[in-house]
């Protein structure tokens, strides 16, 4: 098995992407798109900033995926609705004829990202009108390129330049549905055999809902694939870790352990941008469980902990009240978050605070998919957390917004200016809408609106980089809140974790090979990024089932000195659900007919023995001459003329009487060792 | 090892389904029902069947429900709290929602209405449904280690599911009920070819072939619209679920297309709850309702309105939904006192009443006055029509699911005994598959296949796994005389070759097949090779009488379409080349055409040295005092030796090249030996 890590991705929405070669198939996992490199591009708005390029916006893929054959691209696994916005890119190239797998709500959440992001950059075309030109824009030339601000030419040329080749043109909406033809859903915890020999299968990872962990089994192979996890969410059902115990090699590709211990992160793992908030910070447990004293139950409390649930509540509760004050003050809120599961978590808190606080203020959301995004979320009970799927079984809405729509507090509206909107439309208000990197959606318009109202409130999520989105918002006075939501496994629960699911072999991004030390019941491999890493096998036999066993008629063979029992064994091959069968053959061939295999040594004086019991005599005669120890002769005499030589490796039976060669070659086989 | 299948209902009934199925030390219960036939025990299977001593969690490893019916659930809040069964029990997501409603409802119309006792009570139902796991469609859940149980959608209702189940290497399928045809909100029954020992159908309609539902339909709204055209009032006793929904989308459906505006109420306590249900269920609808619903949810009717009960007198026509479906009390039996009196109204009824209900009485003949107590009676003068949707599978798609899966045998279950037995004898005789049709309480026994877990190595699995694309470019080696058809005997594509290894047995570990050459390995021990050999005297003078030619290479062997070896024949001699001392070289070419001439084969390799054919060397021998010659063959004639060597296996090909060489081949004319020949290395 090898591995090659292609980009260790930025964050939750561009997530790590791997190429795997697995039992001789080449699996893709992931395949995301960079859309924080966006930020390069001007919005369309008036006074943008100049230093941004002022051109319909391309986007950004994977770098080093361009440099594999789509032909040999045997399987893509998509774990989450993010990893799949680059798949259009991959699906349209005619040569690609891969299968590729995700659960059905990635699927659709997955579907309904896309074609926002399609209309959403159809602005653009109507700003700049078609592109006509074929091959660069003129953006990409290098005049240009050298006369970009240092900071933009590192995101759109990497290092080196290496990065130029990944920007690409988007896909259209035909592209995306072609693609959404391609694409094989799987509901919860449903089982696919691809090419009857590997066996998918994925297990909820609670980052959102219907993202997933994977595991692969081939017939030497158990191997998981371990994304960003949550444990407990707070919309999405939980990581399911207790399916993937015992599978022996772990690919661990949670990124975002660094991320959130990355920068001077303030209460409630949130920051205010352009100003100071001193308060502390909360200390993180970073010292690891110790690994040998741990007994099952106690590792499972202490992956429950239910810390990240509180803090991921006290956050929410921090951002509501400042989502009150602002809205106290009369200035109004803009949320341009992506994560669907924490705008509706945010969307039903901060209800439950307006509605405390008796305020009556009308709540946006703005999207071209509002209204199927949460028409989904309300008929996706399997892929929900346990106290959502309790409202089911009570025959109750699965979220709030239905109640909030019938009330007329919530209004959804595709675009900006939908023909309503208008008429409703008051201002404070709170807005949800995309997107998130500030240059694509209804935020950029509401952005510049209100980015000099200091009562105001944007709120962005960690990972986005502040100081360059808000690069065409300038002279920025409103207050602007970076929230940090947990992506994944916490750092200090992956030891514990590991120690659950006892894996053989676990394979780490080297990045995190200072920040854990690792108990010694697994071996582990770091990966780097565009390097491939050779990964040992960890069992030498396949294992086969022998179908009715009885049929086989096996006739065994006793070695009695080997302790051993040995047969034939004729059968039909088959490998079917990633098990490999033997059946009876219909037909099993003659056993005499087929060539015997012998070894050791004969003892001419037992065979001429065996012979003259079969009425057949002859003379031994011993040629020392020969090589190999020499040779043994028999010449028999009666009932026909024959000679059987015999030295350490081989017997030769000359004889021109076929009856007589074939009685010497069955008594042969009396006497040597052989099957 | 053997399945052991405990029928405990539904066993030549249709009612009470409950079927507990014992293979591999593991036991599972698919589905817990009651009979809504009878009253006293026999409502419930005889569980003490299971367990003489009533400790059932360790008997039972699991119970998996199929659909929330009462014929498949009603006994589970029995035997969970009242019989103490404490295990896993598994149904779909919508199951789970629906199976408490059904329950409750049925528990009310029992102990409220007709005065019994209750067998269990509201809070039996809720403690039994927190024990539950609910299940997706298809997902594969692995109950312990060697038990794994899926589901697969069913059709017959929301949620309805077939279960597969697999012990060991033993599996299953249980189907509950299903429908093959999709309907107005629910799809087809879906199960992939899977490798079954058994096969638990259904059988309610053994040897019927419906027609279609669409006619049902129709009649239905062809009646209800009559009504309503009249001024009359349509009175629509329904449960809650399911047969509610379907009417409801179809009349929606009716009144948009016909442009009606004839109001459609449902009764209070039936609607938004109900129907919040299937909307956030809608995934386990039919397509056609999931493909609309981010737009436009199905079940958000649009002509339908909540009724309220200054309505039952009000004048001019329109449709009422009401509870409880049998008309056993509650709103339905108010309201059917109100309208039954009047002959323009028109009342349904479902198709299936409790005895002792209204419904019931209703279906049983055509009363005119029913007696409530003694003291109020209604005189019925209304209509009645009955309702006969049935989502059950026919005889047809029976027969197709069992076709699909092909399992190794069949039991049938939920059907009238008589045509249980004729659809057992099609079974058997058109698809040859063993069936059976067990009464209640009786076991069957099924045989299972003995599979065996071995190792293999990667020698062994490398040389089969591969498709063997050899296949098509494998030659066959015929014997033929002159003038014989070719025998063209190419195996088919696909037909792999059979696997050959050599099973290691060892008491301490796991058997394990590995390849010839790693057996010698894993012993430790050195081939020893038999061959057999044979200096083989040539006479000139036949050599003579085979021409050859000499002038170029390219001639050797026959191309296809010259497959007839006559043609080898023709070419003219060459006398004064036959003279001359050949070389060793020439002398194997010569012996080639010969051998060429007598069978169909260009496989013969040649050397400088020898000829190879499979195991078989030919060289030329030119010692005069070979120790292998046995005697002077030569007769006199100018004869020449050649030694030829060869393993046991290619014995028979051997011996018929022996007797070509010796030139006595007239005996292989009716020779049509063929046999597989691989590709020669150049």
């Amino acid at each position: 098995m090898k591995l090659t890590c292609l980009s260790m991705g930025h964050g939750l929405y561009c997530p790590p992407c791997h190429m795997l070669e697995l039992c001789g198939f080449r699996v893709l996992l992931e395949c995301p798109l960079d859309l924080s490199a966006l930020t390069v591009f001007s919005p369309v708005i008036p006074n943008s900033a100049p230093d941004l390029i002022g051109a319909v916006p391309w986007y950004k893929t994977v770098k080093s995926l361009h440099l594999w054959d789509p032909s040999l691209i045997d399987l893509v696994i998509i774990s989450t609705p993010y990893a799949m916005l680059g798949l259009p890119f991959l699906t349209c190239l005619h040569d690609f004829s891969g299968k590729i797998y995700a659960t059905e709500a990635v699927v659709r959440i997955g579907c309904l990202m896309m074609e926002d992001l399609v209309s959403m950059h159809a602005e653009y075309n109507q700003f700049y009108g078609p592109d006509e030109r074929s091959g660069c824009p003129g953006w990409m030339e290098w005049e240009e390129l050298e006369k970009l601000p240092l900071e933009l030419r590192d995101i759109v040329m990497g290092k080196d330049g290496e990065e130029l080749g990944s920007w690409m043109p988007l896909y259209s909406a035909t592209d995306v549905k072609e693609c959404m033809l391609k694409i094989h859903s799987l509901r919860y915890g449903e089982e696919a055999c691809y090419n009857s020999t590997l066996i998918l299968k994925s297990f909820s990872s609670g980052l959102e809902i219907g993202s997933s962990n994977w595991m692969i089994n081939g017939p030497r192979r158990n191997f998981t694939y371990l994304s960003s996890s949550i444990f407990k969410s707070a919309h999405a059902m939980g990581f399911d870790y207790y399916s993937l115990r015992g599978n022996d090699l772990i690919l661990f590709s949670d990124l975002s352990v660094e991320m959130t211990h990355d920068g001077p992160n303030d209460a409630y793992g949130c920051k205010i941008y352009n100003e100071t908030v001193v308060e502390d910070p909360l200390p993180y447990h970073i010292s690891a469980v110790g690994a040998n004293c741990a007994s099952e139950q106690d590792l499972v409390k202490c992956l429950l902990e239910n810390d990240e649930i509180l803090e991921e509540s006290d956050k929410i509760a921090f951002i509501c009240s400042c989502v009150l004050d602002s809205l106290n003050e009369g200035g109004s809120v803009l949320i341009p978050i992506g994560r669907i599961g924490i705008v509706h978590f945010l969307l039903e808190k901060i209800w439950q605070y307006l509605e405390l606080s008796n305020m009556m203020v009308p709540i946006f959301m703005i999207s071209t998919i509002s209204e199927e995004i949460l028409a989904f979320m309300n008929a996706m009970p399997e892929w929900l957390c346990e106290e959502r799927q309790l409202k089911l079984f009570s025959g109750e809405p699965l979220f709030g917004h239905i109640e909030l729509i019938k009330e007329k507090k919530l209004y959804l509206f595709p675009v900006l200016n939908s023909s309503n909107l208008s008429m409703i439309w008051q201002e404070p208000c709170l807005v949800f809408c995309p997107h998130w990197n500030l240059r694509l959606g209804p935020a950029v318009h509401l952005l510049s609106r209100w980015h000099k109202d200091h009562k105001s409130l944007l709120i962005l999520e960690e990972g986005v980089d502040a100081e360059m989105a808000l690069l065409p918002f300038k002279t920025l006075s409103m207050k602007v809140l970076q929230c940090s939501f947990f992506a994944g496994i916490k750092l200090k629960k992956i030891q514990p974790l590991l120690e659950l699911l006892q894996p053989k072999l676990v394979l780490f991004p080297d990045r995190l090979k200072s920040q854990l030390n690792f108990s010694k019941n697994y071996t582990h491999l770091y990966y780097s990024e565009n390097s491939t890493l050779r990964v040992p096998c960890l069992k030498e036999d396949f294992e086969v089932r022998l179908m009715r066993y009885l049929d086989f008629k096996l006739q065994p063979r006793i070695l009695p000195h080997e302790n051993l029992a040995i047969a034939r064994l004729e059968g039909q091959f088959l490998v079917s659900n990633g098990n490999h069968l033997l059946v009876p053959v219909k037909n099993p061939t003659h056993i005499s007919s087929k060539q015997q295999l012998n070894w050791g040594s004969v003892d001419p004086d037992l065979l001429l023995q065996a012979l003259k019991d079969k009425g057949i005599d002859g003379l031994i005669s011993y040629d020392e001459t020969a090589p190999c120890h020499g040779v043994h002769s028999i010449h028999i005499s009666a009932p026909d003329e024959a000679v059987i030589e015999i030295d350490s490796k081989q017997t030769v039976i000359f004889a021109a009487n076929e009856n007589l060669t074939a009685v010497i070659c069955e008594t042969f086989s009396s006497v040597c060792s052989g099957i | 090892m053997t399945i052991e299948c405990l029928i405990l209902g539904a066993g030549q009934e249709v009612g009470k389904s409950c079927v507990v199925v014992k293979v591999g030390g593991k036991s599972i219960m698919f589905d817990c029902g009651m009979h809504m036939g009878y009253l006293d025990h026999r409502r419930y299977p005889d569980f003490s069947l299971i367990s003489q001593s009533g400790d059932f969690s360790s008997v039972i490893s699991c119970i998996v429900i199929t659909h929330f019916h009462l014929d498949h659930v009603g006994a589970l809040p029995y035997f969970t709290e009242v019989c103490g069964y404490n295990g896993p029990i598994f149904m779909t997501y919508p199951t789970k929602a629906l199976a408490p409603l059904m329950l409750e409802d049925y528990r009310k119309v029992m102990v409220e209405r007709r005065g019994e006792d209750e067998q269990f009570s509201y809070e039996h139902i809720i403690k039994c449904m927190k024990k539950v796991t609910a299940l997706d469609l298809k997902q594969t859940v692995n109950v312990d280690k060697d038990l794994q149980i899926r589901a697969y959608y069913a059709g017959h209702v929301l949620g309805a599911a077939m279960i597969y189940a697999k012990v060991g290497d033993s599996t299953m399928v249980y189907t509950g009920d299903y429908n093959m045809t999709p309907d107005r909100h629910l799809g087809a029954a879906q199960i992939e070819r899977l490798q079954l020992d058994l096969l638990i159908t259904e059988s309610t309609y053994a040897t019927t072939i419906r027609d279609s539902k669409y006619a049902r339909e129709t009649e239905f709204l062809k009646v209800v619209h009559n009504c309503i055209a009249r001024g009359g009032k349509v009175l629509i006793p329904t449960f809650a679920l399911g047969r509610a929904q379907e009417l409801c989308l179809l009349l929606d459906e009716y009144w948009e297309r016909m442009n009606l505006k004839v109001p459609i109420y449902f009764s209070a306590g039936l609607t938004i709850q109900a129907n919040m249900y299937y909307k956030m269920l809608i995934s386990w609808t039919s397509q056609k309702i999931k493909d609309t619903y981010a737009t436009h949810n199905a079940f958000d009717f649009k002509h339908v309105r909540p009724f309220e009960r200054s309505f039952i007198n009000a004048s001019g026509p329109c449709v009422l939904f009401a509870t409880p479906g049998m008309i056993s009390g509650g709103f339905s039996l108010e309201v059917f006192k109100q309208w039954a009196p009047a002959e323009i109204n028109l009342v349904t009824l479902p198709g299936y009443c409790v005895a002792g209900t209204i419904g019931h009485k209703l279906m049983s003949g055509k009363p005119t006055r029913i007696d409530l107590d003694k003291d109020t009676h209604i005189d019925v003068r209304c209509q009645i029509h009955q309702l006969s949707f049935s989502p059950h599978t026919d005889a047809k798609g029976i027969m197709d699911l069992v076709g699909l899966l092909s399992p190794q045998h069949v039991i049938l279950v939920h059907g009238e005994k008589p045509k249980m037995a004729l659809l057992r004898g099609r079974i058997q005789t058109e698809l040859g598959i063993q069936c059976y049709d067990p009464a209640n309480n009786e076991t069957v026994s099924i045989p299972t296949n003995r599979t065996v877990k071995i190792d293999a190595t990667k020698a062994f699995i490398k040389s089969y796994s591969v498709t063997n694309f050899d296949v098509l470019s494998t030659r066959l080696v015929g014997f033929t005389d002159s003038n014989h058809a070719d025998v063209e005997i190419l195996p088919t594509l696909g037909e792999k070759k059979a696997a050959e290894g050599i099973l290691l047995m060892d008491k301490t570990k796991r058997a394990k097949i590995v390849c010839e050459n790693e057996l010698l390995l894993n012993l430790g021990v050195e081939e020893h090779s038999l061959r057999l050999a044979y200096c083989c005297p040539v006479h000139m003078d036949c050599l003579e009488q085979t021409s050859y030619q000499s002038t170029s290479g390219s001639s050797i062997g026959f191309e296809k379409g010259n497959s007839s070896p006559a043609a080898a024949t023709s070419p003219e001699c060459q006398p004064e080349r036959s003279t001359c001392i050949l070389g060793k070289c020439s002398l194997l070419t010569t012996l080639l055409r010969r051998l060429e001439s007598q069978i169909w084969c260009k496989n013969i390799e040649e050397n400088p040295n020898y000829l190879k054919l499979k195991s078989i060397k030919i060289h030329s021998c030119s010692k005069n005092t070979c120790p292998y010659r046995t005697k002077d063959e030569s007769g006199g004639r100018f004869t020449l030796y050649f030694c030829c060597s060869w393993s046991p296996v290619d014995q028979d090909l051997a011996w018929k090249l022996i007797t070509i060489m010796k030139g006595t081949n007239t005996s292989l004319v009716q020779d049509t030996c063929t046999m597989e020949e691989e590709m020669p290395k150049n």
